[in-house]
């Protein structure tokens, strides 16, 4: 656990970078510090490992004071991974992951070891170990940056915007494989990003600064769309956050049986679109039978996106909107087809939903009322 | 004259005996080698102090400016002001040493602040975030980073103090500046021409030399020098072969796009 108490730095120019910031980074979880440039979430990651001393106030890691450990033994201690790599350029790869241990007085045979077997870890090919990181590509060296981080296990990871400098397609790849491997890591884990999608993604918990170093919220992903504290948050949060906060709401719609065709083979019922199939019944695309009568072609099909069975609502309505016909194709895990959604039934789980979560939020405020206290989240709109 | 020149080179006479040709050539390795070695000891670890710390940029521009000072006149004035108090051989050897440290410094002195500060700031913030001390930095990070251009400045400085020790030969030392000057005053060109034959093979014997060194001791990470045009013409040609550093995403399909996302769960 990391716990900032009332922590802030001022420079000597009299800039204000964080200001009193007070927050507790859970155990195993991730910690998203997001908000616009000179908010103080870069500032306030590198004040952990004492790369930036703070001004006032203390920041423990489960317990200890930080400001009373020497700096680099600290630093030997927490991961740390950066936005532009940071690999020594003259090292190979395995050296660059090797790093740490290597400083913790490892034996040599025993740290390239463990370097070749963190290449696996964050998925990168072994014949990479001998490499030198200008050979690589930006996402393999994020990758490596990862592995160095990782490579004496330690308990706390801080990340700065580590995914920000790849394009979009491979940052979401690394974003999805990060996800994956904190999930079997179960490491505490600071992470700073100007991202709020990636900080949505990413975080278990997110805190949103505002400019000049202030806290504005500290939620959870789903509670921080559904409720923004005030404009600040809101306006930050984005425009289609009412959308993406269906992706955090789960429920088992009923499913619709659907007419299916085969490839090769002709369409029987001729009147509109018709989901063609392939033999194991996973969804291929859609087809406009009065249009193209005859066998069906993989040319002539137009796809949609898919829905996991009991997967998000965001998913489902998803692939109702994009679904030519207005008929949703919802998959289970196997990826064969399920049945179809449409967008009003999707509309219609959201009302029960939301009914539901009311008929709860308003029983706990019976429960909790003769104090007078209300909830956050249910005094927000 | 060309023919007089390759006459007295290939002389075995020439050759031998204590002012023969071998014994000058050993003279003017060992004076160079001197030279550059008090060099060195004070170039590099200042330019590192300078480059690690950021401090002491003047001695760099200082030593950078010394630079336009004549190096035979200051010889001759050093001469003047040191030869009175000094005694036997130092009263000649000294003079010309310091003058030849004062040409080699500057090169080398630039050279390490130079590699040192063109260091990432991402790869030395990386070097103190995962734990190494400040002086770990320095050795295990910046010095390496920075040898290339250390040894760039070292080898501008070898080039220049092999060519230019044959001024210690007007204040009575040996070496290949002996047959320029005896040459002159005897006017036997041939003995002149061939001493200038002997030095430009020297230093350029002496810069192939280091250009071993530089492919022996940096880091093939680092081989990418932007000093030499012809490294750079050949990082050029191979990039525009399309094996250049590659810096795009991870997984491009054959066809060039990239994969599109449309036909997976779109969650979130």
């Amino acid at each position: 656990m990391i716990r900032f108490e009332s922590v802030s730095k001022t420079y000597a120019d009299g800039t204000t970078a964080v200001d009193n910031l007070s927050l507790t980074a859970p155990t195993g979880q991730i910690t998203v510090l997001v908000g616009p440039s000179g908010c103080g979430k870069t500032t306030s990651l590198r004040m952990v490992n004492r790369m930036i001393t703070p001004t006032s106030g203390r920041i423990t890691i489960d317990g200890t004071d930080t400001g009373s450990l020497d700096p680099a033994q600290l630093r030997r201690g927490i991961g740390y991974v950066i936005q532009q790599g940071g690999l020594f350029p003259h090292h190979t790869v395995e050296r660059n992951i090797a790093t740490v241990p290597l400083l913790l007085g490892w034996d040599k045979r025993r740290a390239y070891a463990r370097a070749r077997e963190l290449l696996e870890t964050v998925g990168l090919d072994a014949a990479l170990a001998s490499r030198y990181p200008a050979a690589l590509s930006g996402g393999q060296q994020q990758r490596v940056g990862v592995a160095r981080a990782l490579a004496a296990d330690p308990p706390v990871m801080l990340m700065d915007e580590p995914f920000s400098a790849v394009d979009p397609v491979v940052r979401d790849q690394l974003q999805d494989e990060f996800r994956r491997l904190q999930a079997q890591l179960g490491k505490t884990i600071l992470f700073v990003t100007h991202d709020i999608d990636e900080a949505i993604k990413l975080g278990d918990q997110v805190a949103v600064l505002r400019v000049g170093g202030r806290l504005a919220q500290v939620a959870p992903p789903a509670e921080l769309l559904a409720t923004p504290i005030d404009d600040f948050v809101a306006g930050f949060v984005g425009r289609d956050r009412g959308y993406r906060a269906l992706g955090f709401v789960a429920a088992d719609l009923p499913v619709h049986s659907e007419a299916t065709v085969e490839v090769g083979t002709p369409i029987v019922a001729a009147d509109g679109w018709v989901l063609v199939v392939d033999p194991e019944r996973r969804p291929l695309g859609w087809i406009d039978g009065a249009r193209h009568p005859g066998p069906v072609t993989t040319e002539l099909l137009t796809g949609g996106t898919l829905a996991p069975a009991g997967g998000s609502l965001r998913a489902a309505l998803d692939a109702s909107l994009s679904s030519p016909s207005g008929r949703g194709v919802v998959i289970d895990d196997e990826g064969r087809l399920a049945g179809t959604v449409t967008a009003e039934e999707v509309l219609r789980a959201l009302a029960h939903e939301r009914a539901n979560a009311a008929n709860a939020a308003a029983s706990a405020i019976a429960a909790a009322s003769p104090s007078g206290v209300t909830s956050p989240s249910a005094a927000a709109p | 004259m060309i023919a007089n020149v390759w006459r007295w080179l290939a002389d075995p006479a020439n050759w031998s005996g204590a002012t023969g040709i071998a014994a000058r050539l050993v003279e003017h390795v060992r004076y160079s080698a001197i030279v550059l070695l008090i060099a060195a000891l004070i170039a590099i670890p200042l330019g590192l102090w300078a480059g690690h710390t950021g401090r002491g940029r003047w001695l760099i521009a200082t030593a950078n400016a010394a630079r336009a000072i004549p190096t035979i006149g200051l010889l001759f004035a050093i001469s003047l002001w040191l030869g009175p108090h000094l005694r036997g051989d130092l009263a000649f050897s000294l003079p010309s040493i310091i003058v030849l440290v004062l040409l080699a410094v500057p090169p080398i002195l630039a050279g390490t602040y130079a590699g040192v500060e063109a260091v990432d700031p991402a790869v030395r913030d990386a070097a103190k975030g995962v734990g190494l001390t400040s002086s770990e930095v320095l050795r295990q990070v910046e010095g390496p980073i920075a040898l290339p251009l250390i040894l760039s400045g070292l080898r501008s400085a070898v080039l220049q103090v092999v060519a230019t020790a044959t001024i210690a030969a007007y204040v009575g030392l040996g070496g290949l500046g002996r047959y320029l000057i005896d040459g002159l005053a005897s006017g036997l060109y041939a003995v002149m021409a061939g001493g200038a034959l002997l030095v430009a093979g020297l230093a350029l014997l002496a810069d192939l030399a280091m250009a071993a060194i530089q492919r022996l001791v940096v880091s093939p990470g680092l081989r990418r020098p932007p000093t030499s045009p012809r490294s750079t013409f050949r990082r050029a040609a191979r990039s525009a072969r399309g094996g250049g550093k590659q810096t795009g995403p991870d997984v491009v399909d054959p066809s060039g796009r990239h994969p599109t996302t449309s036909a997976t769960p779109a969650d979130r």
